[in-house]
């Protein structure tokens, strides 16, 4: 007898990549369940705020009531303080809303991306329960396996237990990482099941403005739909 | 009014069926300074005067964001106007996260009414002493209504509360039949109209009042709630003001103003869009 469970995954897989004054967010587009594809077209990318998206994988529906929850919670802090949510407080929330649900969690592997207060590029990289950890590039989902080794090799992001500190972020440009992260889902769509590169969502952050002149009808929310490979 | 035995808690009838603490509390209402709304069929405005307390402080706010489609100007007790705006702004967003849609004006006026009935009923508590005026687009067009403490309310083209607000009312009621067809910069020049005759000669300025809009363009896309930025607001009043004066001045000023009325008619031009279009930045300015 197989008991009821109330999770499932739905699949994908979402890396961001932060830059000096920039931050890369992207994520698959394919919803699936077991060995069946539900959609071909569903974006796991949210904006939460100007300068604050998230990106998550693993349970869609889990994912949906996140990102409502955090949206309506934003809301009361623009109300309260008359401005946006910062990258770094919107990653400490995501943090204390995943453990809130310690005892029946969120089935979501997150990867919340964006600007910090001096307009650098930040990646906060969550599990399902609320740990994170503020890195240079981060890799969540079915690929995250796949593409994590790659990014490590890529980007040699200096071990934060160096002495002085050095910056996780990566030098390279904004193209360059944008590529690179085109070259991520190719690889994971060779050997992953579940994540297919056939139409990758980016959200490149330069500042606000180049975030909206990359708003295509096809994904009204954000996005930049590229056509990769295949 | 004045004191009687009937008066002391709220739960107390009078004989003549009059329930003196609530009247009381419409009364707080009325030392508020003024608050003007003023509704087209596709805009609501809302104006309002701001005093401060002493040359050293901030005025106090009186309008409030609710939600992108919802906002509301109080007179009377700021501070139970505040908690009513909070109140009201959790129950946006609460309906919003449930429905996927914005609430519609009239259920949240209904609401917050039950919430000022409530006070009216119960020994331990005091009614609200403010006076909303609510100002909301739904499906069905643009509202604008006046919650009381009593816990009434209705629906009104164009009202004023608080002090002095007979002057503008005179004036709203010879003038209110045209709202509806108004344009957005008419009504927002009606409304700085109503909120000048409620100074009784002091000049109108735009660091003394503050003025809030929301709607629908006309191409269909929405004008948030959001207020009007000071330049703005004092570039209208230049506009009506100038035209006002070649009345009062004697004939031989007419050259310089031949001048300034050119200069005005040019700022009437562009005030508005700038105003509506600066919203990037600080998304919940009010």
């Amino acid at each position: 007898m197989s008991r009821f469970s109330p999770y499932d995954n739905n699949g994908g897989s979402c890396v961001a990549i932060a830059g000096a004054d920039y931050c890369v967010i992207a994520s698959d587009t394919r919803m699936s369940t077991g060995y069946n594809i539900l959609t071909r077209d569903h974006s796991k990318i949210y904006k939460l705020a100007d300068k604050c998206i998230l990106a998550s994988s693993g349970f869609q529906a889990d994912m949906k009531a996140l990102q409502k929850l955090l949206a309506a919670r934003h809301l009361i802090y623009q109300h309260q303080h008359n401005k946006q949510m910062s990258c770094p407080a919107m990653g400490q929330l995501l943090s204390n809303t995943l453990y809130y649900k310690r005892f029946f969690p969120y089935y979501t592997f997150n990867v919340l991306g964006g600007l910090d207060n001096e307009g650098k590029g930040c990646v906060y990289t969550y599990d399902a329960v609320g740990s994170y950890e503020r890195v240079g590039y981060s890799a969540q989902g079915s690929g995250s396996v796949l593409i994590m080794p790659f990014l490590d090799n890529q980007l040699k992001s200096p071990s934060p237990l160096l002495l002085p500190a050095q910056d996780a972020v990566t030098p390279l440009s904004q193209s360059e990482a944008i590529d690179l992260v085109k070259t991520c889902f190719a690889s994971a769509t060779e050997r992953d099941i579940h994540t297919v590169s056939s139409r990758v969502l980016f959200l490149p952050k330069y500042m606000v403005y180049l975030m909206f002149f990359f708003l295509l009808p096809v994904m009204p929310s954000l996005g930049n739909v590229e056509n990769v490979a295949f | 009014m004045f004191r009687n035995q009937y008066d002391t808690d709220v739960t107390t009838w009078s004989p003549a069926g009059r329930l003196f603490q609530v009247e009381y509390a419409m009364e707080a209402v009325k030392q508020g300074s003024a608050a003007i709304g003023l509704r087209s069929k596709t805009h609501v405005v809302l104006a309002c005067v701001n005093k401060a307390q002493s040359e050293l402080s901030s005025h106090q706010r009186k309008i409030f964001k609710v939600d992108d489609h919802i906002g509301v100007a109080i007179a009377g007790l700021t501070a139970d106007g505040r908690v009513l705006s909070r109140y009201m702004r959790s129950e946006c967003i609460n309906y919003s996260f449930t429905y996927e849609s914005p609430l519609p004006v009239g259920r949240l006026v209904v609401q917050l009414a039950d919430k000022a009935q409530v006070c009216t009923q119960r020994s331990w508590k005091r009614p609200y002493g403010v006076g909303l005026l609510v100002a909301g687009l739904d499906e069905s067009g643009a509202h604008l209504y006046y919650n009381c403490p009593s816990g009434n309310y209705f629906e009104y083209q164009a009202f004023a509360i608080g002090s002095r607000s007979q002057a503008a009312k005179t004036y709203l009621e010879r003038r209110f039949e045209s709202f509806n067809d108004s344009s957005r910069d008419e009504l927002v020049k009606d409304a700085l109209i109503a909120v000048r005759e409620t100074l009784q000669g002091e000049t109108l300025k735009s660091s003394i009042c503050t003025v809030a809009v929301v709607g629908i363009n006309e191409d269909g896309t929405n004008e948030p709630f959001h207020i009007l930025d000071q330049d703005a607001v004092q570039k209208l009043i230049d506009a009506f003001e100038i035209v006002k004066e070649p009345a009062t001045e004697a004939p031989a000023a007419a050259e310089p103003e031949g001048a300034d009325g050119a200069g005005a008619s040019d700022a009437a031009q562009d005030p508005p869009a700038p105003a509506a279009a600066d919203e990037g930045a600080a998304p919940m300015e009010i």
